[in-house]
């Protein structure tokens, strides 16, 4: 039972940090209709803008701040240098351009700072406050789950409450509509972009220090855990992107807690075949995956 | 519908650029010139190597073939072997081995190397082993503590280097018994040859019930708390490591987020202070007191002839770079390398330099000697222990004489240490 | 008489086949061991890319799991030869069932994926196929006493026959055997593209309701494509594992996996003389780069950066201009330059070339932009 809990709580707060980069995925595909196969590799860049900020002025927060700010500006200037001249007719040409970029940010990456982990540091403890005899969440773990709730919180809030909130979902939903009223679609696609990118890079930050530090591969695997969070959740649904990243973070923590060898790859898999193939929409989505 | 002419015509453009990649791939191949061997002139040795430069593993690898180069660059500068200047040529494989094999046969087949030196890690070169056989190239030094480069029928050319993970398991199992008995062992390894080869040492000396909690990771996975919280979870007391550099860091941290404080005993290849500590960064105090294995003399060590000497060629051939234990290991796999080519003699062939080999006459650098013979292709033969006090790692105890069969006993070494001759560059 | 051949597609396809075949046979003994080995190589990619490029550009499904394929093809041919010879077999069986069965086993998982993928539309089939590209790696692992974990397994492979000559290269031998699975793979896809079962899958991309009106199953032939392209892929997987006598899942990463959608992308999507390109990218660039790395390097430490690195940056740069400025890959680039040069024939731009008017679309919805 103590295992299991400590498997729960430690697999929970993984999951968050999927559910926040999974949050990122969805805020582009409900913009443009395509999922961002950079996410990944543009949010290990803004993890070495933090590494070298954080290093040059010791303070933790100004890296964060500054990671999040580049986020900002590398998906927006994507949106705006890249994808906009990129045909969208076929959906094919956007994810062909995305890897393209994968394979250039890695690159520079690796030729700006080498292939060594640099290792990051964390603001808060990651030894965890113990209930009785039972270590339970640390400090850092709170921090991330809290973070990751303030994003969600923020985001609906300006989603459903804001001009600029409900301008950006009418330009998502109905461009040609929102066109007509006088909305700068494009504008607002470029927005979307770059919150994605902040959210991701904000999402990077929370993990990559606790795994082995910032490296140009850092977030290869995070990427990959978190698009299958957010097609379990739902492409459409940010709050399936947190379901869906909890979930993921959970199943990794049991099946490697409990089984002998580590499947959790084949597990995940499993989990986004049958989902896939059982509610193709994503757990909580509504946008149409599957015609036939 | 199209007209069957051009048609035609744009199959035959296929067919031509078909005949295409051909002739671009065309261009190449070279002669011979009538030196006695490939890759050796009457001045010159051509050898190489392949090494993880970029990628994941390159973390704390990447300097190893820079201080095997430096150490040929100061035997060139001192007139090189009988009169002929070493050339070293690294190939990056970035630790994957599709690209080794590619690599590997650009060293042999087009810039037809005399020797490949120091080839690094298991999966890698594992892929290569029969390639190199086949061709009948020198496969000296392989960078790993696998068993499998010692298998003189099948891989006649291929000689190891490292003690095997076997060989360092036994004498950190030697040492629990001495020192840290009734202790509750346990066990977290890699879930690969690395892994088991270092259980099976463990086992050989402690007994199948020795080594109470076993866990594995996989490097594909890096949250490794499930498994340390199982260790936890079992009362270990004692935790041995078969873990590359990256996972020691991870282990380590990931216990003391947990309050789990064991005493850590690590195989060589994933203790170097210098690797791991950087790899933990501010957390690298979590280190004190964390024991390990290692065959070669201790980079901390200045009072050691070998170190006084080797940082004397860092500074000089290797641009002052930090002086770490993968500095030692690239001059060590260098030396032993230029005192083969010497033993061979000026008449130079490629059986001339396996036989030397064979004839267990190396001896380098090292606590213990090499073990090669004629039925034997495994390295170093034994361990010491090392125990991290600040920032230093220094070796203590007795150095132990053993190898990776279950019939060996793992001794106390009485030979004596080898003193490095005068000029730093090994006679005839 | 030229002119009633390229009215019989069989008859021609394998006319073109056999001079190819002739033409690389002859090349070879103008190749150094390592120039026929780097041959060899390209044939095998060639073999993936060929059916990757017909799957993204004829069905329009896009598949970033093709490395994990060639995997699965790598390893039933390495298990495959591993018990042929445990059971004492040799000759061409050894040769063949190995690589038969890497066909086979690849298949039948890309039976399954396209299954799923049939019924998938938007970015969950490149997920989908994303995933596989971590899990074959991870199985491999898992099942490390039977699959060699991270060291993967040897295969085992004879050298070239005796009747050949004592010294006739191994190189060239295997450069025989991949360029001939290459030629085969090719004249087989050759003529399906301009099959009936070719029309229907043209027909299924272009839309998918016309589609259906029309009679045509299009679960079914989405998912008989991805079969298609994964059994390509299975053989180009398997002659790798025969070329280099070993298979480790290290080869198959996602960046290979990219790597050949890349090539596919840069040759020109859904062209098959476009694959032919992209495979020779794949062999040639990496080597082209390091040479530039250790020109540019000013200092070591510099180059080892550069190492790898470099080549990575070229592939994406080509990758993204490739596909934002000339969407129809190098093929496109030489067909329409092919046709704008004079023609004693028939004056002025051929009519026939539909992918000339319409440079912003990577996959022409015209049967006419499938070459050979």
């Amino acid at each position: 039972m103590d295992r299991f809990l400590f498997l729960t709580v430690d697999g929970l707060a993984r999951g968050a940090t999927f559910a926040a980069f999974a949050l990122a995925l969805v805020l582009i595909w409900r913009g443009a209709r395509l999922v961002n196969f950079s996410q990944g590799a543009m949010a290990a860049a803004t993890t070495y803008v933090a590494y070298s900020v954080t290093t040059a002025s010791g303070s933790y927060w100004l890296g964060l701040v500054a990671a999040v700010v580049a986020g900002l500006v590398i998906g927006a200037g994507t949106e705006r240098l890249l994808m906009r001249h990129v045909d969208a007719s076929q959906p094919l040409n956007t994810v062909i351009v995305a890897l393209g970029l994968v394979l250039v940010i890695q690159a520079v990456l690796g030729i700006l700072y080498g292939s060594e982990y640099r290792p990051m540091d964390v603001p808060f403890s990651r030894t965890p406050l113990s209930i009785g005899d039972q270590p339970l969440l640390s400090p850092y773990d709170l921090f991330v789950l809290g973070t990751v709730v303030a994003v969600m919180a923020a985001l609906g809030w300006a989603f459903t409450r804001t001009d600029l909130g409900l301008t950006m979902r009418a330009a998502a939903f109905a461009p040609d509509m929102a066109r007509l009223l006088g909305v700068d679609v494009r504008r607002m696609l470029t927005l979307s972009w770059g919150v994605a990118g902040a959210v991701g890079a904000l999402a990077a930050l929370l993990i990559v220090p606790t795994e082995l530090g910032a490296h140009p591969h850092a977030t290869d695997l995070v990427f990959v855990y978190a698009f299958t969070a957010a097609v379990v959740g739902g492409l459409d649904s940010p709050v399936g992107a947190v379901v869906g990243g909890l979930g993921v973070g959970l199943v990794l923590s049991y099946v490697s807690g409990y089984s002998g060898s580590d499947i959790s790859a084949v597990v995940i898999l499993g989990v986004l075949v049958a989902v896939l193939l059982l509610k193709p929409s994503g757990l909580l989505g509504h946008t149409s995956a599957r015609v036939v | 519908m199209s007209s069957p002419m051009p048609r035609l015509r744009r199959s035959l453009t296929a067919i031509a650029s078909l005949s295409l990649v051909g002739s671009l791939t065309a261009c190449g191949g070279g002669g011979d010139s009538a030196a006695s061997a490939p890759g050796v002139t009457a001045d010159s040795i051509l050898v190489g190597t392949h090494q993880p430069l970029t990628g994941p593993a390159a973390a704390g690898y990447s300097t190893i073939s820079p201080a095997t180069k430096a150490y040929f660059d100061y035997v060139n500068a001192n007139g090189g072997v009988h009169g002929r200047k070493i050339t070293y040529t690294v190939k990056d494989d970035g630790y994957n081995p599709a690209n080794t094999q590619k690599v590997v046969r650009e060293l042999v087949l087009k810039d037809k190397v005399f020797a490949i030196v120091n080839g690094l890690g298991t999966p890698t070169h594992t892929g290569v082993l029969d390639f190199l056989k086949t061709n009948k190239v020198p496969d000296l030094f392989v960078a790993s503590g696998s068993r499998s480069w010692n298998q003189p029928e099948k891989y006649p050319t291929t000689f190891g280097f490292q003690a095997d993970y076997t060989t360092e398991a036994k004498v950190q199992a030697t040492y629990i018994e001495e020192n840290l008995d009734g202790k509750k062992v346990c066990f977290l390894g890699q879930d690969d040859d690395f892994g088991q080869d270092t259980l099976r040492g463990l086992t050989q000396v402690l007994g199948e019930d020795g080594v109470a909690e076993r866990q594995k990771y996989v490097t594909s996975n890096t949250n490794v708390a499930p498994q340390v919280g199982k260790l936890k979870a079992a009362g270990c007391e004692v935790v041995v490591l078969a873990t590359v550099p990256g996972f020691t860091a991870l282990a380590v941290g990931t216990a003391a987020r947990l309050k789990f404080a064991p005493q850590w005993i690590s195989t060589s290849v994933g203790a170097d202070l210098a690797t791991v500590g950087a790899a933990l960064g501010d957390a690298a105090p979590l280190l004190e007191g964390f024991l390990s294995t290692n065959y070669l003399p201790s980079a901390f060590d200045s009072d050691d002839p070998w170190i006084t000497l080797f940082q004397k060629i860092n500074k000089e051939h290797n641009g002052d770079k930090p002086f770490t234990g993968n500095t030692v290991y690239g001059m060590t796999a260098g030396y032993l390398f230029v005192e083969a080519l010497q033993k061979t003699g000026k008449d130079l062939t490629r059986e001339g330099l396996l036989e030397t080999m064979a004839s267990g006459e190396l001896d380098g650098p090292g606590l213990t000697s090499p073990r090669y013979s004629e039925d034997d292709h495994a390295g170093y033969g034994g361990a010491q222990m090392a125990k991290v006090t600040g920032t230093s790692q220094d070796y203590f105890g007795p150095v132990y004489a053993t190898d990776d069969r279950e019939s060996t006993p793992v001794k106390v070494f009485d030979g004596e240490a080898t003193a490095p001759p005068s000029d730093g560059i090994p006679s005839e | 008489m030229l002119d009633r051949l390229s009215h019989h597609t069989l008859l021609r396809h394998l006319l073109l086949t056999l001079v190819a075949g002739a033409a690389l046979v002859a090349l070879t003994y103008g190749l150094s061991p390592y120039r026929s080995y780097q041959l060899a190589t390209g044939a095998a990619y060639l073999c993936a890319t060929a059916g990757l490029t017909l799957l993204v550009g004829l069905s329009g499904q896009l598949s970033l799991g093709h490395g994990a394929l060639m995997a699965v093809g790598a390893y039933a041919c390495a298990l495959t030869s591993a018990e042929l010879g445990d059971a004492g077999t040799t000759g061409p069986l050894l040769l063949l069932l190995p690589l038969a069965a890497a066909v086979v086993v690849t298949a039948a998982v890309g039976g399954v994926v396209g299954l799923a993928g049939a019924r998938l539309h938007g970015p969950y089939l490149p997920e989908l196929t994303l995933t596989l590209t971590i899990v074959v790696p991870s199985i491999t692992t898992t099942f490390a006493d039977r699959l060699g974990g991270d060291q993967g397994l040897s295969v085992l492979v004879e050298p070239a026959p005796a009747g050949l000559g004592a010294t006739f290269p191994l190189e060239r031998w295997q450069a025989w055997i991949a360029c001939g699975a290459a030629l085969l793979t090719m004249f087989l896809l050759a003529n399906l593209v301009h099959s009936r079962f070719g029309r229907e899958v043209r027909a299924v991309r272009d839309d998918e309701v016309a589609a259906r009106l029309a009679g045509i199953d299009v679960a079914r032939t989405k998912v008989l494509v991805f079969v298609v392209s994964a059994a390509t892929a299975g053989l180009g997987g398997g002659l790798l594992a025969v070329l280099t006598q070993a298979v480790s899942p290290g080869g198959f990463s996602l960046a290979f996996s990219l790597f050949l959608l890349m090539a596919v992308v840069i040759g020109g999507i859904g062209r098959l003389a476009g694959a032919v390109w992209g495979a020779l990218l794949l062999v040639v660039l990496p080597d082209l780069t390091t040479s530039l790395a250790d020109r540019v390097g000013s200092s070591p430490a510099l180059a080892e950066r550069l190492d790898g690195n470099l080549s990575l940056l070229v592939f994406g740069v080509v990758l993204i201009v490739v596909t934002i400025a000339f969407p129809q890959g190098i093929q496109g680039l030489l067909s329409s330059a092919a046709a704008r040069l004079p023609r004693p024939s028939r004056p002025g731009p051929s009519p026939s070339s539909p992918t000339r008017s319409s440079p912003s679309r990577p996959t022409s919805t015209s049967s006419e932009s499938i070459d050979v």
